[in-house]
């Protein structure tokens, strides 16, 4: 993966009126890659996407576009395209002249205008709506405008902020398949910020996980989602328990008043770790010696499985199971050492508080 | 009932327009077409020599007899009649008339040249930089009109404060009052702030991303203006046109206090009609009927313009 740098981030940093909001970010982008920024609400994913785009000059850091610095390099003059959070069509234009407005400013024949257009409104399905209102169209039509008038002009990257943010679940899909179509087919680079993680894993080549202005984890989705760095990760890909815990020595964890044999090693003796579990690893089976036992509190009907609620101790665990157990029976938590995830603690009190927030009021694992 | 309801609730409206905009408009009308004429008791009509010569008899006559005044009644009665002798005699003002379209209209584009980039700056500061830049917009507009003027004759005279400083170099003194350029200065003075909340109303709807949207497809700032700015603006930019075309057409009193009477307007000829010495409503209302007329479709020519861009548009 790491033959062409498109585009490299050292060191940005980025505050507004005194908040940081980016801390020093570090990040390459290879050519023809599928990256996603992906993290909550206000971690910085639009401002990381408009200092490449252009549109905010960070505070420090450099900027390379094909090893060329470019942090004072106007938006207009870069190689790269925008589809804004909020579509930003012209609405003072119908749909053709919308796509052709970057055309127009390179004073193209008009033939080859009409030529480019039609292509790209074939590539987003949108033949027969020149002459529409763009105001007049659906969000996914006003959608897939923002698109071809973005990739008109041939970008080499493509920059996409949330573009499905406001579109229905069903048009949701179909758009990614499409969005991730359009990027084969072209070839060319994708920078796609979402806050939806399942998004991310579906789309991307690789997952750039953010949270309070850093960047937490890079990798493809399989290393985020199966092999999460810290538990602010694990947690926001995919659902987890988080358990505080403490590495006796390799291959040896103590938490949930136990000890457990894992597959993790190099930690310090008696490091205080944070264990994670994915729900849909653990087995339910009856009650024993050999494994922790609890009272199931809940049991929720979610479609493909039950999530089920089991209080062992302290911790609540939650569970992934296609059979539902009764509720107030005792239960065995089964899992194998796989299935355990060692992360070394955070050392920033803030993440475990994004964390928390991510949790909502659900009783948290961690204390 | 709802429909009736609603048209209930109209009533007072309704009431309203017609008795201050109607009905004085169909007066207007009606002193245009009319003029005032003598006849005899038997309704002939009589001519004016005629008339004065059949009064000053009366008049002796009554002298000499010692007529009380209550028991003197004329043999001539005025009476009003139906004319267009007033609508034509507009033709004679035409010169005016059209001395006080040409600067209404340089009054105009120099009040949109000044107003559009300010408006456009305000509309993208900070929102509460925005508020105060309209409250300083505005601040003059609360000061009486009489006296925003009148401190612009102090400021133009010609042992004004201009010509003083301007004396502390020795330059000068200048001929700045009374001239064609004192009264447009007046104007742009008095009807900029209608300019300017216009087109800032416009503007501030012009998301920040549309622009930035331009720019990422390539455009310069120049660009932006023009293919973006510019045609969002089209509304605002009509309607601050006649906001500020109209008034600065009719108005009198700037003329009679920045131009000192060297520039008559039609708004002067119009006021000397009415109070000044030339007392004549009926040749008034003429004129007025006249320059309503050529607003009117002046506007319509602009809104026609507005509706044409405003087909894509739904701000
Ligand atoms: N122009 C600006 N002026 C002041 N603060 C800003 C500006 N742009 C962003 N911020 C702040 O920076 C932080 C990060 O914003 P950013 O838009 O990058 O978040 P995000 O990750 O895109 O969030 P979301 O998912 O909600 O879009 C936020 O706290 C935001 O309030
Ligand atoms: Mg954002």
């Amino acid at each position: 993966m790491d033959k062409n740098k498109i585009i490299e981030l050292k060191g940005i940093s980025k505050a507004f009126n005194g908040e940081q909001v980016l801390k020093s970010v570090d990040l390459d982008i290879h050519d023809k890659e599928f990256v996603t920024f992906l993290g909550p609400s206000g971690c910085g994913k639009t401002t990381t996407l408009r200092i490449i785009g252009g549109f905010v000059t960070p505070d420090s850091g450099e900027v390379l576009f094909n090893g060329k610095k470019v942090n004072h390099v106007p938006p207009y003059k870069r190689p790269v395209n925008t589809v804004f959070q909020k579509y930003a069509l012209f609405p003072h234009l119908n749909v053709y002249e919308n796509v052709a407005f970057g055309l127009r400013l390179k004073k193209m024949k008009e033939t080859e205008i009409a030529a480019k257009v039609a292509e790209m409104l074939d590539l987003v399905n949108l033949r027969g709506y020149e002459k529409r209102s763009v105001t007049l169209l659906s969000g996914g039509q006003q959608q897939r405008v923002a698109i071809a008038r973005a990739l008109c002009n041939e970008p080499k990257v493509l920059l996409l902020d949330e573009p499905l943010g406001a579109l229905d679940l069903q048009l949701r899909k179909e758009m990614q398949i499409e969005l991730k179509k359009i990027q084969q087919r072209l070839e060319i680079t994708f920078i796609y910020v979402t806050h939806d993680q399942e998004e991310a894993l579906t789309m991307s080549d690789t997952v750039v996980v953010m949270n309070g202005g850093e960047i937490q984890q890079i990798g493809t989705p399989q290393d985020i989602y199966n092999e999460p760095i810290n538990a602010f990760v694990a947690k926001f890909i995919g659902e987890s328990n988080i358990l505080p815990g403490i590495m006796h020595e390799d291959y040896k964890v103590e938490f949930a008043g136990d000890n457990f044999v894992c597959v993790d090693k190099g930690f310090r003796p008696l490091e205080p770790v944070d264990v994670v579990i994915r729900p849909e690893d653990i087995t339910i089976c009856p009650p024993s010696d050999t494994v922790i036992n609890g009272l199931v509190e809940s049991v929720i009907f979610k479609g493909v499985h039950y999530e089920i609620m089991v209080r062992a101790y302290s911790d609540l665990w939650k569970i992934h199971s296609t059979k539902a157990p009764e509720v107030g029976s005792v239960v065995g938590i089964d899992f194998t050492p796989e299935d355990i995830h060692i992360m070394r603690k955070m050392e920033n009190s803030e993440d475990y508080a994004a964390l928390d927030h991510l949790n909502g009021e659900e009783a948290g694992t961690i204390d | 009932m709802t429909k009736l309801r609603s048209r209930l609730a109209a009533g007072p409206y309704m009431a309203w327009m017609i008795i201050f905009m109607i009905v004085p408009l169909l007066l207007i009308a009606v002193f245009a077409f009319t003029t005032t004429a003598p006849f005899d008791r038997d309704g002939n009509r009589l001519e004016e020599e005629e008339a004065a010569l059949i009064m000053e008899e009366e008049l002796a006559e009554w002298e000499e007899n010692e007529v009380p005044l209550e028991e003197r009644e004329s043999a001539v009665v005025e009476k009003t009649v139906f004319t267009v002798q007033n609508i034509l005699e507009v033709n004679k003002y035409m010169p005016t008339m059209l001395n006080s379209i040409w600067m209404a209209l340089v009054a105009t584009v120099i009040c949109l040249v000044i107003a559009y980039p300010l408006a456009f700056m305000i509309s993208r500061m900070h929102f509460v930089s925005q508020k105060m830049m309209l409250m300083l917009v505005m601040l003059p507009m609360w000061m009486n009109f009489l006296l925003r003027t009148y401190a612009w004759m102090t400021l133009l005279e010609r042992n004004g404060l201009i010509n003083r400083f301007f004396g502390l170099f020795g330059m000068g003194p200048f001929e700045m009052i009374n001239t064609q350029g004192a009264v447009i200065l007046g104007m742009i003075y008095n009807y900029l702030p209608f300019m300017i909340l216009p087109l800032y109303s416009v503007m501030t709807k012009i998301d920040n991303t549309t622009i930035e949207a331009a720019q990422d497809l390539g455009a310069s700032r120049l660009s932006v203006m023009l293919r973006v700015v510019v045609p969002l603006s089209v509304p605002g930019i009509t309607s601050g046109i006649t906001a500020v075309f109209i008034p600065s057409v009719s108005t009198g009193i700037i003329s009679r206090m920045l131009g000192g009477g060297t520039n008559m307007l039609i708004g002067d000829l119009i006021d000397l009609q009415f109070l000044g010495n030339a007392y004549n409503p009926n040749l008034g209302s003429a004129i007025s009927l006249v320059l309503m007329v050529f607003i009117l479709l002046c506007m319509s020519i602009t809104n026609a313009f507005d509706e044409d861009k405003e087909g894509g548009m739904l701000l």
